[in-house]
Formats: structure tokens, C-alpha cells, sequence
């Protein structure tokens, strides 16, 4: 049994797939074609063949009534009463999917006395919101969380959810798409819906430079998670409309086993998912000192300085600059990218910014197929003589054109 | 004190190649354990030097990706499992979290356990679910980033977790899951002593046929809600300018643009 069928009578033995396949999951056994447990029905394979021989096998298993689920759901995520802006995004993403299967947008804030909250979340557009104002949901316990979630996926039949790919809302949402038995896709970058509200999901995928477009099409409702700093926030709203429902779960139902015991805010650290300019650095550097030299253009530039995985892995640059989807998202309006070749993992962190640069020594890196502005050139040289000009304030080509004036 | 901890492996490097046609290259990759995974094993081995008890690794993968296991064992895991059948290939976050899920309670069926201790991610899915869906489908509680074991004695443990802005301190009554993070503690390295003592130790390997689960709808591809529909290399940004040049060229070019955008 494998995921794909496999035309036999007319394979050639070409082995075309096998060279396709990206983790080793297809072989010749016993002279015929078989897949094994290291495929992930990626379905590269299937377009790989020559003669179109390879077909999913057919899904047959039932899909649940469609209509019977309705409207987009966002989590307000809060911590000590304070909500999220992720919500704020969330809700943006969420009210353009909800227009286009025209439906509504609702939002749920689970926690307690933060009724100032829902203000906020009317300003920006919520058809509804459903909050549960109960103790027990004063701090997050994702079990307490999950079973107030579960209460208002059960009362009011969502056909997508969207929860931010923040550290409650990687714990939360796991527990909720499990409870209800349905597709949970992680860091989406792009969301659509189509007519049929089928939720169209894109990520990087299988570790690998490379985009996964993801359906879930048998089950309801659909849940993503997007990062903080992706999508624009929803625009605020002159004369909000919408409507607040109080609903509560019986108290005993949110006890469980775990206990909080206190909370501390953490020492304030540079947070570049803030700063609306930024120099990201990567492989490029040679030796730790020469971010000495990328901290003075910095600066001079007012921007902060974010870096890839490798050179943290070195210890150069701590876990907070981190740009990519295991580190933070970021949208600034200028990024300038040093000796980064654009693994998607890192692209992934930051292609929604305004402004790209990039210099890389690699004309072929593909850093290059996101920057709006492609330097090929040596970091190194560029620049300290970058610095110097900033330094001198002065515009080359004015002085040029002085000069051309003077003769 | 008896401890499972989830292992993954991945690919040794994330820089994967592609071809022109934009599919990965895996060839002459090495496979190792997934860095977070070492975190959560060290763990275990400590909670273990304290308490005493059984430190339990369990994979999910083709056969080859035993080794992990055996890399586990060169740490100080004691036992080791692998759940290995074309019936799970192709598993999204439920069906993999599930599958490891049934593995865990036949582990857990012959002495119980206290703990699960999962890496806050792998990194070659980056997505943080799997852990917390475990802990769902076998209906305990789970606290994920936890950046310290503050206190632990044999009904339960106190821990502190990395919200972001916030750190929490939370405790548990057993059986319950944690995911760490890697400021958990510094992994020991593998020990090549226990390389050879561990040479000839047993990997258990688990089939669908040893699940307790006899509905093969409930695992892979069969078992996941999400399906790929579509494979493709990133979106390019069609307005590029591009420049080539020495370094005074392209600090003059960067120098005007960043005063055009009134950056300077």
C-alpha cells in the first residue's frame, strides 16, 4: 500500500521519479517501481513521470457537509489583558477571506476582566465576539484554553480558524485542531479560499527551498496559523457594528492537572520584529569583528540588526535577531540583506518588507528573487565605503554633476 | 522515574540544494538527530541522574532512520523504539502526533511513564505541533518552551516557560509532556564509550501491526486532513533592479537609493 498507483504495464523503468523523489522514497524492487515509508505524498513524483503513469491514489473517505459550517474565526490572544496585535492581523487576513466567501468575520477572547479589550477588537472591523470572562482563563492553561475554544467551535461552527504562530498559539492550536480531528497548517505565508470555502494554505515545506500548498478538503473547520508581522492589520472601522456575546463553560470543566504559579515580563531585548529598519547579515561574514563594522552602518542608519541561523549557531548574534521561520517574522520598511543567499526558510521572515536590498557576491543566490534592489558585489568593499559616504553626508552625483558644471 | 522522549531525523543542513527545476537535492546530505531533540533527551537524562528510572527514545520513519536512535543511545537512553510501516508515510501534524501517540502507550502499556519530553520543533518542519498534539490525543497536559526545570519529585514537576515577552512558572502532576527550548540545558556529547557498549542493543521496531489502533484510515496519508496539493519553488519578485560593480559603484547606488527613501 502506498500513496500513489503506479501504471506498470507501460513503465519504461526510466526512473525519472526516483531522481525527483526528495527523500530517497522510491526504488526498483524486484524489477518494478515501489515506495516506501520515507514518502511524504509531496506528489513531485507525479509530475516527474514522463508518461503521466503516477496518480495519487483516490481519497475516499468522506468529506463532512460543508455548509454546515460558516464564518471565519480569529483567537485574541492576551497576555495580562493585553491583546496581541497579532489579532490585528489576523483579523485582516481574516476579513478578506471572509469577504470573498461572503461570510463574517468573528473573533473569540478568552481570558478574564478585559471587557476594555473588545472595543479595540470592534474598531477593526469584527462582525462578532464571542467572550468567555472566566477566572480559571485568567492566565493560559491551554487545557482550560483548548475546552473554552472547543465550546465555541461546537456553538458556532467555524469553517476557518486563524491563530497566530505566537508561543500560546503553537501550544493552543494543536490541541484544538487534535480535539476536533481536523487539518492544522503551521506559519502559513499565503492564505485564499475558494468558492467551495476550501482554505488555500502555502508554507515552506519538507525543509527545503521550496512552497506547499495545502488544502484541507474532507474536514471542518480549517485551521492556519500565520506569524506576528505577515499581513497587514485589518483597517479600523468608523461606526463599528459589531455585536458582543458572553458565553462561559462550567468552571469545573476548565480544572486540570497543571497550576500556574507566577509570571515575569522579561528584561526588554532589542526586539527587531519592532524596528522598522534592519540589516540582516548571514554566511557572508568571515570573522565575528566585522560586525563591528555592519553595527556602525546600523547606526548610522538607525536600523537593527538581524542575522540567519548560521551565525547564531556560531554564537556571534543571539536568538532575538534571528529572521525566518524559526526565528521571527519582520516587515520593516528597508531591509538591507549582507552575504545572505535566501534560503526560503529565512525568505520566509521577511518578504513582506517594504524595501529590499541585497548584496550578495553570488549572482545567482536567490536572495536575489525577492530583493527589490540586487547588488552583486563584495560586501567587504561596499560597505566601509558606504559608511564613509554617509559619514561625509554627501551625494555622489551631485558632486559629480557640480563638478561637470565647474568644467 | 520513566521518561519517553520523541526523536526526529533531518537533514544535517538546512541550505538544501535545488535543481533548475526547483526540487530539492538531497543526495550526499547526512541525516542527524534534530538539534531540539538533543535538548529533550538531556533533559530526560537528567530528570533520570536524579530520580533514577528509564529514559525511552521513539522515532517515527523509514528504517534507515534508526541511526537516530542509535545516536540516542550513544547519549545514555536506555531503550529505544522505532515506529516504522509504509502505512504511515505521508503523515501531516495529526497523523504523526497519533501514530507516535499509539507508540507511546505500548511503550507506556509495559511500565507506565511519567514524562514525555519532545525538541520545541524540528528543524526541517519548523512548526512546533507535534508535541502539543501528543499530549492532546493521549489527553494529558503539556507545557511547551519550557526554558528550565525549576524543581521535579515523583508526582510532579515545576517549570519555567519562554512566552515570548513573559516566563511563566507553571507545575504538573504526572503523566503529563514538555517541549524544550534549547536554554534548557548545554547536551552532553555523544559518548563513544557508550558507542560500543550500546553496539549490539535492541531497536524495537513498531508496525502498524503493533498499534493498538487496527483502522488504517487513522494513520499517513489516509490519517491526514491536510493534503499537498501542489509543490513549487518560491514566488520571485518580478520588479528587481539589479546591479553588478565594485564596491564605490554600489555604495554610490546604495547610498542614493537609501536617499531617495529618506533613510539617510
Amino acid at each position: 500500500m502506498s500513496n500513489y498507483d503506479i501504471d506498470y504495464v507501460n513503465c519504461s523503468l526510466c526512473e525519472k521519479c526516483i531522481d525527483a523523489c526528495p527523500f530517497d522514497a522510491i526504488a526498483v524492487v524486484d524489477g518494478k517501481i515501489e515506495m516506501n515509508s520515507a514518502c511524504k505524498a509531496c506528489g513531485i513524483c507525479v509530475d516527474s513521470c514522463p508518461e503521466g503513469l503516477i496518480t495519487p491514489v483516490e481519497d475516499q473517505r468522506e468529506s463532512v457537509d460543508k455548509s454546515q459550517y460558516r464564518d471565519v474565526l480569529v483567537f485574541a490572544e492576551q497576555i495580562e489583558g493585553e491583546v496581541h496585535p497579532v489579532t490585528y492581523e489576523l483579523m485582516g487576513k481574516g476579513r478578506e477571506l471572509a469577504n470573498k466567501i461572503d461570510q463574517e468575520l468573528h473573533v473569540i477572547l478568552l481570558g478574564h476582566n478585559l471587557m476594555d479589550q473588545t472595543d479595540e477588537i470592534l474598531a477593526h472591523g469584527a462582525d462578532k465576539i464571542y467572550v468567555y470572562n472566566q477566572k480559571a482563563l485568567h492566565h493560559f492553561d491551554v487545557q482550560a484554553y483548548a475546552r473554552a475554544f472547543e465550546d465555541c467551535v461546537e456553538k458556532t461552527k467555524p469553517t476557518i480558524i486563524l491563530i497566530g504562530a505566537t508561543p500560546v498559539g503553537r501550544s493552543l492550536a494543536p490541541r484544538i485542531s487534535t480535539r476536533f480531528r481536523t487539518g492544522l497548517t503551521a506559519d502559513c505565508t499565503i492564505l485564499d479560499v475558494r468558492e467551495n470555502t476550501d482554505l488555500v494554505q502555502t508554507r515552506p515545506a519538507f525543509g527545503g527551498n521550496i512552497m506547499a500548498r495545502i488544502l484541507t478538503t474532507r474536514t471542518r473547520p480549517q485551521m492556519a496559523t500565520m506569524r506576528y508581522k505577515v499581513m497587514e492589520p485589518a483597517a479600523k472601522v468608523d461606526n463599528p457594528t459589531g455585536e458582543i456575546i458572553n458565553f462561559s463553560v462550567p468552571e469545573e470543566e476548565l480544572e486540570t492537572r497543571s497550576n500556574f504559579i507566577s509570571i515575569t515580563k522579561k528584561p526588554e531585548v532589542e526586539s527587531i520584529e519592532e524596528a522598522d529598519k534592519i540589516i540582516a547579515v548571514g554566511r557572508g561574514i568571515r570573522e565575528e569583528k566585522d560586525l563591528e563594522m555592519i553595527k556602525e552602518l546600523a547606526d548610522l542608519i538607525g536600523a537593527k540588526i538581524g542575522t540567519t541561523r548560521p551565525l547564531i549557531e556560531k554564537g556571534w548574534t543571539g536568538h532575538h535577531q534571528q529572521i525566518g521561520l524559526s526565528g521571527r517574522s519582520v516587515r520593516p520598511e528597508l531591509i538591507i540583506t549582507l552575504g545572505i543567499s535566501g534560503a526560503v526558510q529565512f525568505v520566509a521572515g521577511m518578504k513582506s518588507s517594504e524595501h529590499i536590498f541585497a548584496v550578495n557576491s553570488d549572482p545567482e543566490a536567490s536572495i536575489f528573487n525577492v530583493a527589490h534592489y540586487g547588488m552583486v558585489g563584495d560586501l567587504y568593499d561596499i560597505v566601509p565605503k558606504l559608511i564613509e559616504k554617509i559619514k561625509d553626508g554627501e551625494n555622489v552625483f551631485e558632486k559629480i554633476e557640480k563638478e561637470a558644471v565647474a568644467i | 522515574m520513566e521518561i519517553l522522549v520523541c526523536v526526529k531525523q533531518v537533514p544535517e543542513t538546512k541550505d538544501v540544494e535545488v535543481d533548475e527545476n526547483g526540487n530539492l537535492i538531497r543526495d550526499g546530505v547526512d541525516s542527524i538527530m534534530n538539534p531540539h531533540d538533543m535538548y529533550a533527551l538531556e533533559t530526560a537524562l537528567r530528570l533520570k541522574a536524579e530520580h533514577g528510572g528509564t529514559v525511552s527514545a521513539i522515532t517515527m520513519g523509514p528504517p534507515q532512520s534508526k541511526e537516530v536512535i542509535r545516536e540516542a543511545y550513544m547519549m545514555g537512553a536506555d531503550k529505544g523504539y522505532i515506529l516504522s510501516d509504509i502505512k504511515f508515510a505521508g503523515a501531516d501534524v495529526l497523523a504523526t502526533s497519533y501514530t507516535l501517540s499509539q507508540g507511546l502507550e505500548v511503550i507506556g502499556l509495559k511500565n507506565g511513564y511519567d514524562l514525555i519530553i519532545c525538541g520545541m520543533e524540528s528543524t526541517d518542519g519548523d512548526t512546533a505541533q507535534v508535541g502539543p498534539a501528543i499530549a492532546e490525543t493521549l489527553k494529558i497536559p503539556h507545557v511547551a518552551y519550557v526554558s528550565s526545570i525549576k524543581e521535579s519529585n515523583g508526582e510532579k514537576i515545576i517549570v519555567e516557560k519562554d512566552m515570548g515577552e513573559t516566563i511563566e512558572i507553571v507545575e504538573f502532576s504526572y503523566p503529563g509532556l514538555i517541549t524544550v527550548t534549547k536554554e534548557v540545558n548545554q547536551p552532553r556529547l555523544p559518548s563513544y564509550k557508550l558507542k560500543l557498549d550500546t553496539r549490539d542493543r535492541e531497536i524495537e521496531t513498531l508496525t502498524f501491526a503493533d498499534l493498538l489502533d487496527d483502522d488504517e484510515n487513522n494513520f499517513g496519508l489516509k490519517g491526514s486532513p491536510t493534503q499537498v496539493e501542489k509543490v513549487f519553488p518560491p514566488d520571485d519578485n518580478i520588479e528587481k533592479v539589479m546591479w553588478a560593480g565594485n564596491g564605490e559603484e554600489l555604495s554610490d547606488k546604495l547610498f542614493n537609493e537609501l536617499k531617495e527613501l529618506k533613510v539617510i
